[in-house]
Parts: structure tokens; C-alpha cells; sequence
């Protein structure tokens, strides 16, 4: 029988592992610093702006006034751009996944992956070269039909350089991560879940209801998340398409339209100068808790319903 | 309600692959018909062609005839959807839906069948058929909790639950017993005891204890050869399938002589 001696004896290490342990532990802690240092600029170089006087700065107002219509402006595109791309993808990655024969599904994957490939400058290009003047029968008709609602109300843009233009434009760009995500959760559906279903009579598409999209779920938000998230830092397609005026509204289709942060930091930036740079570097930091916040409220989301995740 | 099944020279093919060839048998209502062999000799083939399972599986196909009391199975205007919601299944992996409660789970096949359902008669559902598959006593406190919180027999026990609670006329289980410890699987057993009351059972099993403990008649099925397709050898009574076979590639493999 062998004695356990009192002499330290550490377990058993593999090289290998304790590489691996410390070049992860090293990337995670490098993103940590990152992540910290831009906080650090962020706040540094924002509170002067933040702190300025109305009459130091180009906007002319308080801080909080200049920044507030622009909060406004960026989440309102983000949602307008989620709610048209979010069932978009859906639709599209349920097809590849469970639809589309397996020649189909992997060209049309491999197309919807080339379109994240498309530099936004092109995408901000076509919003308003093409795609603006396409729309503007949809915004004589919106505005002739469903004026009443505040989205719609006339006059409609004649040049169709609209709020909704922008939205369609970001939904484009951020429909790839969508697609990609939510298509990579739904062909993880356990084969074993799906027969259970289909044992049981379901039709196809009451086998996705019953199995694939709630199996799905966390990983639909979290490709929301992401593509919100895109959506909000996004820059050219609202700074392209939009002439924005900075205005808070609603109206979809008009052509006076709210400004978001990163487009206005965008087209402000190079004729700046003293406390309007710093407080273009304080909307940005807005901008940054805003995305902290909406990562957070995805996981919050995500880890409420765990025990029916089917991830036990 | 419970039917009996008429299968005539059956051939299953997964894509251009004949798996199972030439199976003819016929099936009794209310009473429990085992399937044993071997791995890999078509069990599990010849059972989810009994429901139009098979098909799911791209490239899968069947030529023969099936008759569910007199009626053609793969008849040309006979629904496959329909006839999963009357031909219930069990699989090999207890597979209750994780993203459900056990209320949902047991209820998931009759909401296909009716989208509104009153609260009350949903009560009704849950409890007769958790009762039926002996689980109501270890649940009925925790019907909220998600399906996956149970242990494995009782998953087993809740899909069976599931399956019974549409009231099929046919109830197949797919070797219900192999991941599950002794005393689920005896419990499972009792239950199907119980269950043969009401429904036409076939079981695909690899214990022959089990299929001699469960089972009024005994179906073995073996491969034809290596790389050839699986085939029915014999079926007959139980009793006489185990004691005094016809044929002797059965008494060799369940005398565990088998080469
Ligand atoms: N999804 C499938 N695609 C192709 N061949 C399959 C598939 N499932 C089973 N087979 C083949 O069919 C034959 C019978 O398999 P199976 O019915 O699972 O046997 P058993 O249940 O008796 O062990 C085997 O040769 C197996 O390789
Ligand atoms: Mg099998």
C-alpha cells in the first residue's frame, strides 16, 4: 500500500494543458485591457465635453441635449434596421436548414456569407444611389394609405433619402451575422427532438414550432443581439444616405430625419475642434454603454429561461 | 381502437441500399409482438416503416404492402402525417422535449390535434395518461418542471405517457429499455403489461428475457448474409419461439450459439 506522503505534491500537469491554460487565460485578460483602455480614453477625453459650456461648443446646447437626440436616432435605426433583417433571417436560415435541398442550402449560405464581405461604403452607396429612388412609389403610397400613423405622415421624401432607406440599408448589412447564427443553431436541433416531434404527427413546420425554434431560442437572441449591436456602431449607411438634421421623430419616410451617434461623429469630426471633439468623444462613449447595455440585457434574456434550454 | 397490421413482402431501401428484404407478417391487435436479432439485421428499419417514419430520412423508400386493418398504409391519398398521429412511437433515447414542462411534453401530440383546448380537459389528458405510464405519483407536484429534469426511466416513462395520451391504435417502441437501469426497465415492462389492454404493441428489444417476459408472439429477424439485407426468419407464438423453434438460426441465436 502506498503511503500519502506531506510533502507538496501538485497533481499531474501535462505541458500542453498548461500552455493552452495560459495562452487563453493571456487572450481573455489582453481583451479585458483593451476593452478597459478604450473605457479609460473614452471617459478621459469625454468628461470636458461632457462638462463644456453650451457656448464652447459648435452644437450650442448642453451636453445632455446635443447627445440626446442622437440616443434617440441610433436606437431608433438599430430597431428599425432589427425588425425588418430579424424574421428576414430567420425565414432564410430556416430554409437553408430545413427546407432547401443540400445543393441549395450550401449556395445560398455561401451567398448570404459574401454579403458581410460587401464593404459598408458600398452598401451606404447603393442605400443611396439605387435603393432611395427605388423607394419612393412605397413612400407615396405609405403616405397616401397610412398617413394617419405617425411612421407614415406626408410630406413624403422626394428623393427618398429616408429614415426607413437607412433601416433597410442596415438591415442588409447585418441580415448575414443574423442568417449565419441563427442557421448554425437551428441544424444543431437534436435529430432525436426532431423525430419525437414528427413520431407524434407533426407537419413539418409544427416540428420547427415545437422543437427548432424553441431549441433555437437563446441563440436567436443572441443573433439579434449581435446584429443590433452592429447596428448601432454603423456608421456609412446613415451618414451616406441620410441628410440628417438631428431632429427626434418617428416618421419613417420624411425628409428632415434624426442623426445617430456614430454617423454624426462621423460627419463631424474633421471640422472640429477643442470641446466639440471631446464631446463628439463623450457621445461615443454613450454610444459604448449603450452596447454594454444591450449585451447584457441578451444575456439576461438568454440565461432566464436556462433549464428549458435543452442545454441539460 | 387498437388495430392489427398486415405486412406483405416489404422491401426497405435507403436510397439505392436494400436494408430489409421481403418481410411478410402479420401483426395481432391487443397483444405484444417482439422483434429480436441481431444488430444491424433491420429492426429498427422495419418498425418506423410501420408509422411512415422511415421516409423522414432522405432518400428512404419502401416497396411491399402495409394494411392497418384492411387499410393500405402507403396508399396514394393516406396522409403520413396522419398516420404518426394514430401509429405512436417510443425511440431507443428516452427523447422528451427539453424546451417543454412535463404538463407540455405529455401534451404535445394532442395539441397538434386540437389548438384549443380547454384547461380543464388538458388537466384530464396529463393525468390519465401520466397514470397510465405509472409516472403520475412521481410528478404530479412538479408538472411545471422541464421534461429534461427527470431520470432517464422516468423519461422514458413521460414519452410513453406522451405517446399514449393521443390514444394511438398502435404503439411502437424502438428497444425502450436499452439505456435505462433494471428497475426502470421493470417498470416500463409492468407497463406494458397494462398497455396491451388497449393498444396493438410492437417492441424491438435486444434482451431476449425481455422478449419472452413481454411479449405474446416473437418475431426474429437476421441478415441474410454479410453485406446482404436483414430478413424476417420466423415468427410465431413466443412460448414456441423460444422452446421449439422452425428454423435453426433461431434456436442458435437465442440459445446465444451465434455465429
Ligand atoms: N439513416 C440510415 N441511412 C442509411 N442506412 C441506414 C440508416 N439507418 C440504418 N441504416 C442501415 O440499415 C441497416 C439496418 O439498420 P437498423 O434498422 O438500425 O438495424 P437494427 O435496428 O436491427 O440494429 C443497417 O445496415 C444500417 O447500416
Ligand atoms: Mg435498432
Amino acid at each position: 500500500m502506498s503511503q500519502t506522503t506531506s510533502k507538496s505534491e501538485r497533481p499531474v500537469v501535462r505541458r500542453g494543458d498548461r500552455i493552452f491554460a495560459g495562452i487563453s487565460t493571456g487572450a481573455g485578460i489582453l481583451i479585458l485591457v483593451i476593452l478597459a483602455g478604450v473605457a479609460v480614453f473614452l471617459t478621459i477625453q469625454g468628461i470636458p465635453g461632457i462638462a463644456a459650456a453650451p457656448d464652447e461648443v459648435k452644437s450650442g446646447t448642453s451636453f445632455a441635449r446635443f447627445v440626446g437626440p442622437l440616443v434617440f436616432g441610433t436606437l431608433y435605426a438599430a430597431l428599425v434596421a432589427l425588425i425588418i433583417a430579424l424574421p428576414l433571417a430567420i425565414a432564410v436560415a430556416l430554409f437553408i436548414s430545413h427546407y432547401a435541398p443540400r445543393r441549395v442550402a450550401q449556395v445560398l449560405g455561401y451567398l448570404i456569407d459574401l454579403l458581410a464581405a460587401v464593404p459598408s461604403v458600398v452598401y451606404g452607396l447603393w442605400g443611396r444611389e439605387v435603393l432611395a429612388g427605388q423607394l419612393v412609389p412605397a413612400y407615396r403610397w405609405l403616405d397616401e394609405n397610412l398617413g394617419f400613423l405617425p411612421f407614415f405622415a406626408g410630406p413624403f421624401s422626394a428623393t427618398g433619402r429616408t429614415f426607413f432607406t437607412a433601416g433597410v440599408v442596415l438591415a442588409v448589412m447585418i441580415l448575414p451575422i443574423i442568417t449565419a447564427i441563427t442557421r448554425e443553431i437551428f441544424l444543431q436541433t437534436p435529430r432525436l427532438h426532431e423525430e419525437a416531434a414528427l413520431a407524434l404527427g407533426a407537419t413539418r413546420w409544427e416540428m420547427i414550432r415545437m422543437t427548432v425554434l424553441p431549441y433555437a431560442r437563446s441563440g436567436i437572441v443572441g443573433g439579434a443581439m449581435l446584429g443590433l449591436g452592429r447596428a448601432l456602431g454603423e456608421t456609412m449607411a446613415v451618414a451616406m444616405v441620410l441628410s440628417a438634421s438631428g431632429v427626434v421623430t418617428f416618421n419613417l419616410i420624411s425628409s428632415t430625419n434624426p442623426s445617430t451617434i456614430p454617423a454624426n461623429i462621423a460627419l463631424q469630426f474633421k471640422e472640429s475642434s477643442g470641446l466639440t471633439i471631446n464631446a463628439l468623444i463623450a457621445s461615443g462613449l454613450v454610444l459604448f454603454i449603450i452596447t454594454f447595455a444591450v449585451n447584457f440585457a441578451a444575456r439576461w434574456v438568454v440565461n432566464r429561461r436556462r433549464e428549458f434550454s435543452g442545454a441539460n | 381502437m387498437a388495430k392489427s397490421i398486415d405486412v406483405s413482402d416489404l422491401d426497405i431501401y435507403y436510397g439505392d441500399f436494400l436494408a430489409v428484404e421481403g418481410v411478410t407478417i402479420p401483426i395481432r391487435a391487443r397483444s405484444v409482438t417482439a422483434f429480436i436479432g441481431p444488430s444491424g439485421c433491420g429492426k429498427s428499419t422495419f418498425l418506423r416503416s410501420l408509422n411512415r417514419m422511415h421516409e423522414v430520412i432522405p432518400g428512404a423508400r419502401v416497396e411491399g404492402k402495409v394494411l392497418i386493418d384492411g387499410q393500405d398504409l402507403y396508399g396514394a391519398d393516406i396522409d403520413p402525417v396522419a398516420v404518426r398521429r394514430q401509429i405512436g412511437m417510443v425511440f431507443q433515447r428516452p427523447n422528451p422535449f427539453p424546451t417543454m414542462s412535463i404538463y407540455d411534453n405529455v401534451l404535445a401530440g394532442s395539441k397538434l390535434n386540437s389548438k384549443r383546448m380547454k384547461k380543464a380537459d388538458a388537466d384530464v389528458i396529463v393525468e390519465r395518461s401520466l397514470r397510465a405510464s405509472n409516472l403520475w405519483v412521481e410528478v404530479k407536484d412538479r408538472l411545471g418542471k422541464p421534461g429534461s429534469s427527470l431520470s432517464g426511466g422516468q423519461q422514458q416513462r413521460l414519452c410513453i405517457a406522451r405517446a399514449v395520451a393521443v390514444e394511438p391504435q398502435v404503439l411502437l417502441m424502438d428497444e425502450p429499455c436499452s439505456a435505462l437501469d433494471p428497475i426502470s426497465t421493470s417498470a416500463i415492462e409492468d407497463l406494458i403489461h397494462e398497455l396491451k389492454e388497449q393498444y396493438t404493441i410492437v417492441i424491438v428489444t435486444h434482451n431476449m428475457q425481455q422478449a419472452a417476459r413481454v411479449s405474446e408472439e416473437t418475431a426474429f429477424f437476421n441478415l441474410a448474409g454479410v453485406g446482404k439485407p436483414g430478413r424476417l426468419v420466423e415468427v410465431g407464438q413466443t412460448t414456441k419461439i423460444f422452446s421449439n423453434p422452425d428454423e435453426e438460426a433461431t434456436e442458435a441465436y437465442i440459445q446465444g450459439r451465434f455465429g
